[in-house]
């Protein structure tokens, strides 16, 4: 008679119990953290009811605050009693909420946490707006008036919702101009006058400031300065019309605010908002954020130029560190002698891949920073020195940092491939009369080509994640310009950029306005998350269409 | 042609009627002496097999003919291999060149991840002839010469490794047919295959010794038998025996050989 417990242990069941639980921990895990973040960080576009809340001060007067709920958390009485707050000795724990009032203008603060017991009332105003601004946050109010050069126009009901929307989008259309006569067409004279200023540094440096040099700058620089004084007419003309309209607010402790329509990136009255329509102000702000730029000192706005600095850093890595680490994977195992020395080699790439990669940053600040990039400076561009070029962190240097941080990976993936392809296929092309590089380039490098590529997806995996090493070698958490414009030679590769992750860190512990950042934190993450995923998601498009054509080296 | 005729007045004069000449060729493997000594010519459009048991050394030998051996580390020769009047092994000689004189095929079929058209212009476009005329009649003729073509013409485009075993080592004999080569080394060219498909292969090699110089190296000695003109039958490193088929095969001179091809041992 066989004992069934043992015969259970026996044949191995509480091994694949026990695997098949780790691999669930492991499911589990991946999915809480996506989850966490897309839930925290998805919602913040979703709008909230704005409450108008009656709230007793310390003092007993009452004051009135206007506001979206962000945050809810007990506090344990004992706290506010040391603080002189009168909570009766049987309560535990009080409840606070954190309401953002906005208006930072006008009381100097965002948010204000408010005790439970001390709210009086709570109601939903069906006429409070929520007004997103340029600069100063959102502004918390209730329309009265439109004003027309200060005077008051004295609309009401339907006609002061649709003057509101006409001049709104007005002054939408004015500042899209002015921001593309200042941004694109401005920006683009002074890139050039800097470029004519470093020409007639250069002929200084060179002693070739003849007088016909000095004429021909002096023209160039006139017909700048002409186009200049033209642009900034038209922006003129623009900024003086959209001077014309405000919008006349009463807060909710009773103040008339005026607002200037300029100011205004949109405005919603999210208590009367249908679920349709909060749909649609969910993918606008969506949209928003990952394609606009910035405001707010990051709180506010999107984040499409920490997107689009991660996305090009890691394809100018991808570039540099694929064909180095395949020419030294090449070499390592195909044409080096395998003793004592490519050992050594081998082991201490393998290394490389487990230093902390803030090293990797020490290492690029030092030697590609300073030391290369310092040399370019005096070599090509001495003309600008002492402002440096590529003597500062940016790009180029960020790039060729991670290409280093990642070549290791790369380096083993390759060899691994090249290790994999059968003897026979290699002597049968030698035995056609092929030399060993035309082996190496016809047969045996296509079929390790999907090796080499799983190396990039690892490499780009890794890469796009890093950021200790970014912070020394070129991501800034502003950056004025994108490195890819339509000023020659379009891709800049000298300047610094932002990046994914560095904005999390900066947003969430570097900002002044925490509270207004915390919710971008996980908006961001998240969408770190995806655009790592879609990187991996296209290297492995590309690894798939290659396998399939040297599928057939699977059956061997 | 030229310089190969001068090259031949001034070494050796080769001797009408043979392809190759291995004389006194010994190779090493480090320490181990692989091949003791060999004297052996391969007869011009005939077809040499060397039998022998497993480790006698007949695939080493073979693999001397193209200097296959240079791939294996610390592997020694001695002696000299001529081809035309050549020493392959002196010094200056384009391995490369060589190899595509002396052609080969390996014991488990090897075609490349590529098409089927592609696998048998492989060596052509080594040649730089990039011409697509050329390339389509060359392709034809081989995989003609192969008795492959009636089976594959309407899919050349296709993966060679869609080729049942059989037919794989077809296309890799007319991949290795399609450059021309005077001499064809085979290295158990049916061992991986059935009987239907070693058959194939036998009828083949009957057929390409109209134009090829061809040895091959088998276990079985039946085929032996069935398609060689000469054999060579080798016993540790030695060759021991070598002369017409039809002679080793009813009546050997040495002790060794009848015990061999008798079954004795081996």
């Amino acid at each position: 008679m066989v004992n069934p417990m043992r015969q259970w242990w026996r044949q191995g069941e509480p091994w694949i119990w026990l695997n098949a639980a780790a691999v669930a921990v492991c499911v589990l895990m991946i999915l809480g953290l996506l989850m966490l973040i897309s839930a925290r960080g998805m919602s913040h576009f979703w709008p909230r009811p704005v409450l108008q809340v009656e709230y007793q001060q310390r003092d007993g007067g009452t004051v009135r605050f206007l506001g979206e709920v962000t945050d809810r958390e007990q506090v344990p009485a004992q706290i506010l009693r040391d603080n002189g707050e009168a909570v009766p000795e049987d309560v535990l724990q009080v409840e606070r909420l954190l309401l953002k009032t906005g208006n930072r203008k006008l009381t100097g603060k965002d948010f204000n946490w408010l005790l439970e017991p001390r709210i009086m009332a709570v109601d939903m105003p069906a006429d409070a707006m929520v007004v997103e601004r340029h600069e100063w946050g959102n502004f918390y109010g209730f329309l009265l008036d439109i004003l027309q050069d200060g005077q008051r126009q004295h609309l009401q009901g339907e006609a002061l919702t649709e003057a509101l929307k006409a001049k709104v989008e007005l002054a939408q259309t004015l500042y899209e101009q002015i921001k593309h006569i200042e941004k694109v067409e401005i920006g683009g004279i002074n890139y050039e006058m800097e470029r004519l200023r470093l020409k007639k540094r250069r002929h200084e440096l060179d002693g070739t400031l003849t007088s016909e040099v000095l004429q021909q700058l002096a023209e160039e620089k006139k017909v700048l300065d002409a186009r200049y004084a033209e642009l900034e007419k038209a922006r003129n003309v623009l900024l003086e019309k959209s001077n014309h309209d405000a919008l006349l607010f009463r807060t909710a402790d009773g103040r008339e605010v005026t607002l200037p329509t300029k100011v205004v990136v949109r405005y919603y009255q999210p208590n009367t908002m249908g679920f349709g329509q909060k749909v649609r102000h969910y993918f606008v702000k969506l949209w928003e954020f990952v394609s606009d730029e910035p405001r707010e000192a990051n709180t506010e706005g999107g984040i499409f130029p920490a997107i689009f600095g991660t996305v090009i850093m890691v394809i100018i890595m991808s570039i540099i560190v694929t064909p180095f680490g395949v020419v030294a994977a090449v070499y390592l195992r195909e044409y080096a002698h395998q003793g004592l020395l490519v050992r050594i080699i081998r082991i201490a790439v393998n290394n490389l891949a487990g230093v902390p990669s803030i090293v990797y940053g020490v290492f690029g600040l030092g030697f590609f920073v300073y030391a290369i990039g310092g040399t370019i400076d005096q070599l090509f561009f001495p003309e600008a020195l002492p402002a440096p070029t590529f003597g500062t962190g940016g790009l180029l240097w960020a790039s060729l940092t991670l290409a280093l941080l990642t070549l290791p990976v790369v380096i083993v993936s390759t060899e691994e491939g090249l290790s994999r392809i059968p003897k026979a296929i290699r002597e049968g092309s030698l035995a056609l009369g092929a030399t060993k590089a035309e082996t190496l380039w016809r047969t045996v490098l296509p079929m390790a080509s999907p090796a080499m590529m799983t190396g990039m997806i690892l490499a780009v995996a890794r890469a796009a994640g890093e950021v200790a090493p970014l912070m020394l070698v070129g991501v800034v958490k502003l950056a004025p310009t994108l490195p890819l414009d339509g000023n020659a030679p379009f891709l800049h590769l000298d300047r610094k950029f932002m990046h994914l992750g560095f904005h999390i860190y900066d947003v969430g512990f570097q900002s002044p306005n925490v509270e207004a950042a915390r919710p971008l934190v996980y908006a961001t993450a998240f969408l770190l998350v995806v655009v790592i995923v879609a990187l991996n998601l296209l290297a492995i498009y590309i690894r798939n269409r290659l396998r399939e054509r040297y599928r057939s080296l699977e059956q061997h | 042609m030229e310089s190969s005729a001068a090259q031949r007045s001034t070494e050796h004069n080769p001797q009408p009627g043979v392809a190759m000449e291995a004389r006194d060729l010994r190779l090493f493997y480090g320490e181990k002496q692989a091949l003791n000594g060999i004297n052996l010519q391969l007869l011009d459009k005939k077809v040499t097999a060397f039998i022998g048991p497993s480790g006698c050394g007949k695939s080493t030998l073979l693999r001397c003919f193209n200097r296959m051996n240079d791939l294996v580390d610390n592997c020694r020769i001695e002696g000299e291999i001529l081809l035309e009047g050549t020493d392959i092994y002196a010094p200056g000689v384009d391995v490369s060149e060589l190899r595509r004189r002396v052609g080969m095929v390996f014991q488990k079929p090897n075609p490349f991840p590529k098409s089927i058209y592609e696998n048998v212009a492989y060596g052509l476009r080594l040649q730089g002839i990039n011409k697509r005329r050329v390339l389509d009649e060359t392709v034809e003729w081989a995989l003609k010469g192969a008795a492959l073509w009636d089976e594959v013409k309407d899919r050349l485009n296709d993966s060679a490794f869609g080729l049942s075993g059989g037919q794989q080592q077809r296309l890799v004999i007319a991949r290795a047919i399609a450059v021309k080569p005077q001499v064809l080394l085979l290295d158990e060219p049916a061992s991986a295959l059935d009987p239907i498909s070693t058959l194939k292969i036998e009828e083949l090699i009957a057929e390409l010794k109209e134009e090829f110089t061809i040895a091959i190296v088998t276990h079985n000695m039946q085929q032996a038998a069935r398609v060689s003109d000469y054999t060579a039958f080798m016993y540790m490193g030695d060759l021991v025996e070598y002369g017409e088929t039809s002679l080793i095969f009813t009546n050997p001179v040495q002790k060794k050989t009848e015990d061999y091809i008798t079954g004795r041992y081996g």
